[in-house]
């Protein structure tokens, strides 16, 4: 018997923390990895928004689970060419702080 | 406070620990291990909700295959020394950014009206893979996107490879 | 209430339960003190029966290369892994200087977990089981996934180039050989309606391997090939790389990767036993559960044998030969498979069972023969030799009556 309130908490929670981690971090895996957290957060939210609604309709609603598989597909991919980028970059440059990738800078 | 309230607040203050201890953590493979106990944390609020097909998805698809491409990618990008500020010139402000949209978020969701409800279990007749995979193939339903999402796959893969191959002689 | 030797473990459960909820213990708390309960108890059922395993496998393996195995300590040498336990617990922990602390000490953890975790969802017997998960076979691919996160925080931590080679080879395999084990996996699936063991289990009346007998060979090589034995062992090639990614651990942390996998090696056979041949069911089983054990450690039993038969007969696969293998025959045939037979079922599912057995039978037969014809047009041709040159034989008439050739016919 848990508040939806919760679960929602949790997720804007979640949701900062990787935002956090995506504005302040050097790494440019770590950024990623903020990323998966906020994509995270969003799966809680739906999935927790999905049973509410099946639980007021009484019977189980797709929209939301289809949502969520998407969203689980969609970090699969954005993971993968993202993680190729990375290496891709730290071939040409040896670094993969993101703030000594400044050949576009001024 | 009855049990499954107590596991969801043992829960997610472990899912907010890690994902803390991920973000302010040095060694890169020790962030991609918080980053897995974060994930694992996601996966038990996801059974809590009554939605175990997509616990199991997290632990395939997160912790089985994109954790291990991320420690992959951490193998292959090491750096000697990890040494060096981790975080950033605008951590301060980062982290305000990030609490200030925390506060509106969790106070605005706070004060519905709505929220209040006790979100009751679902029945042991409540079968949700069925509906889903009926609906995944339907045509009137969710086909074109379940296609689509294939689709977005094969480049994803296509593209990452291409990307990140290492054509001969390129090597500087 | 049934009997004591009917159904034990229910009856302890029922008994456990009505002393709990006589003394006030709330309803919630006596759900979770059953399961955690069950939890600790079949783990520690999983990791005793390893000791025999360990017994059965030593001896079998001495008598296939014609020697006797141990036979000094204790009769027959059934103490024999008892000495092996002690001498393992009392060895020193040696970590490498510069090995990462964190992943060197998880990495022997998270392998035996991975392994005993698939445990929590095999049906035991007709109503012994520990999750009845709606997902089960998922389940088992996830926690496959577990495992591989294990071997690569061994690499990684050893601070060793070649455990980290070997971590990466054993990663790349057990990866590979995911793909068709959950292909073949889906036949069963698809024959019960529904990913849940116990439906799995109640839904064969003719045995899954009689229906799709390929399906059942290419889920047990693949499963072979994912616990990493012979004769896919060359991750961890004991006479050639050295122990591969747990070169580096001594003492107990090594022996939780020795336990780990002789422990995933009987749960394939497990898992095998449950999808492809009928799991606990048996002549009384749902009348007298405590049959549906037996059954089901008769039959995975006779798995594992066939798995010990395997690596001691069989020479070991190169690395390039374990991927081609994987890519080139298994997954094509595995898809292959899955769509014939998915069209031929869906067009008998109203029929007679005794044609439904024989059509498919005779699908499996006919893919069969397709295999062997392509496999062997891939086969290398011999080389003939066309014309032998002459060579002179050391033989008596050769050396009392030289002829000119020098060659006696």
């Amino acid at each position: 018997m848990i508040p939806l309130t919760w679960y929602l908490i949790l997720s804007a929670v979640l949701f900062s923390i990787g935002l956090f981690a995506v504005l302040a971090r050097r790494h440019a895996i770590a950024i990623l990895m903020g990323v998966e957290l906020m994509l995270n957060a969003v799966n809680i939210n739906l999935l927790a928004f999905w049973h509410y609604w099946s639980q007021v309709r009484g019977a189980p609603q797709v929209n939301g689970m289809v949502f969520a598989a998407m969203v689980f597909v969609l970090a699969a991919a954005e993971t993968a060419v993202a993680l190729a980028l990375i290496i891709s970059a730290y071939r040409r440059h040896h670094t993969v702080v993101v703030d000594e990738m400044t050949l576009l800078k001024g | 406070m009855n049990v499954l309230q107590w596991v969801f607040v043992i829960t997610a203050f472990l899912t907010v620990g890690a994902a803390v201890m991920m973000v302010l953590s040095r060694r890169m493979m020790h962030a991609a291990l918080w980053l897995a106990v974060a994930l694992l944390g996601v996966g038990v609020i996801f059974i809590t909700l009554e939605a175990s097909f997509f616990a199991i998805v997290q632990l395939l698809v997160y912790i089985g295959a994109i954790l291990i491409l991320i420690v992959f990618a951490i193998m292959l990008t090491q750096r000697t020394d990890e040494s060096g500020p981790r975080l950033n010139a605008y951590a301060w402000a980062a982290a305000g950014v990030a609490a200030l949209i925390g506060a509106i978020l969790t106070f605005s969701m706070a004060g519905w009206m709505l929220g209040n409800t006790g979100l009751l279990e679902l029945g042991p007749a409540f079968d949700a893979i069925l509906p889903l995979g009926q609906a995944l193939v339907d045509t009137e339903g969710f086909a074109v996107p379940f296609e689509v999402a294939s689709v977005l796959l094969l480049a994803a893969l296509i593209g990452a490879i291409y990307i990140a191959f290492e054509r001969k002689g390129e090597r500087s | 209430m049934t009997a004591f030797w009917q159904d034990p473990i229910t009856f302890l459960r029922l008994w456990l339960e009505n002393l709990l909820l006589s003394w006030g213990v709330s309803e919630r708390w006596v759900l979770l003190i059953r399961y955690a309960v069950g939890a600790i108890l079949l783990a520690t059922a999983a990791l005793l029966f390893v000791i025999l395993q360990l017994w059965l496998e030593r001896k079998l393996i001495g008598r296939l290369q014609d020697r006797l195995g141990p036979n000094r300590v204790g009769p027959w040498g059934l103490l024999q892994p008892i000495a092996d336990v002690l001498k393992i617990f009392t060895k020193e922990h040696i970590t490498p200087a510069g090995a990462d602390r964190v992943p060197f000490n998880l990495a022997p953890v998270l392998s035996v977990a991975a392994a005993l975790m698939v445990w929590a969802v095999i049906p035991f017997s007709a109503t012994v089981f520990g999750a009845d998960l709606n997902v089960g076979i998922l389940y088992l691919l996830a926690v496959g996934a577990v495992g591989e996160i294990a071997i690569i925080l061994a690499g990684w931590g050893s601070n060793n180039k070649y455990a980290l080679l070997g971590a990466l080879r054993t990663v790349a395999q057990l990866i590979s050989y995911s793909v068709p084990m959950t292909l073949s996996a889906l036949v069963p699936v698809m024959f019960s309606g529904s990913l849940n063991l116990n439906a799995i289990t109640r839904a064969q009346e003719v045995w899954f391997i009689v229906l799709a007998p390929l399906p059942a060979l290419i889920f047990f090589v693949a499963s072979v090939a994912e616990v990493g034995r012979a004769p896919f062992d060359l991750p961890e090639a004991e006479s050639e790389l050295v122990a591969g990614y747990s070169v580096e651990y001594s003492g107990l942390k090594f022996g939780f990767f020795y336990v780990a996998e002789f422990l995933k090696a009987f749960t394939v056979s497990l898992i095998f036993a449950v999808l492809f041949l009928g799991g606990w069911r048996g002549p009384g089983a749902e009348a007298y559960p405590v049959l549906g054990f037996v059954y089901l450690f008769l039959k995975s039993g006779a798995v594992y044998l066939l798995m010990i038969l395997f690596r001691g007969t069989l020479p070991r696969f190169r690395i390039d030969q374990v991927m081609d293998l994987n890519w080139k025959v298994f997954t094509p045939l595995a898809l292959i498979l899955l769509m014939v037979i998915a069209l031929v079922d869906y067009f008998l599912r109203g029929g007679l069972p005794l044609v439904r057995v024989l059509v498919l039978l005779g699908v499996n037969t006919l893919a069969y023969i397709v295999l062997d014809r392509l496999l062997s047009s891939r086969e290398r041709v011999r080389r003939q030799p066309v014309a032998q040159p002459v060579r002179p034989v050391a033989r008596p008439e050769n050396l009392i009556n030289p002829t000119e050739t020098g060659v006696a016919s």
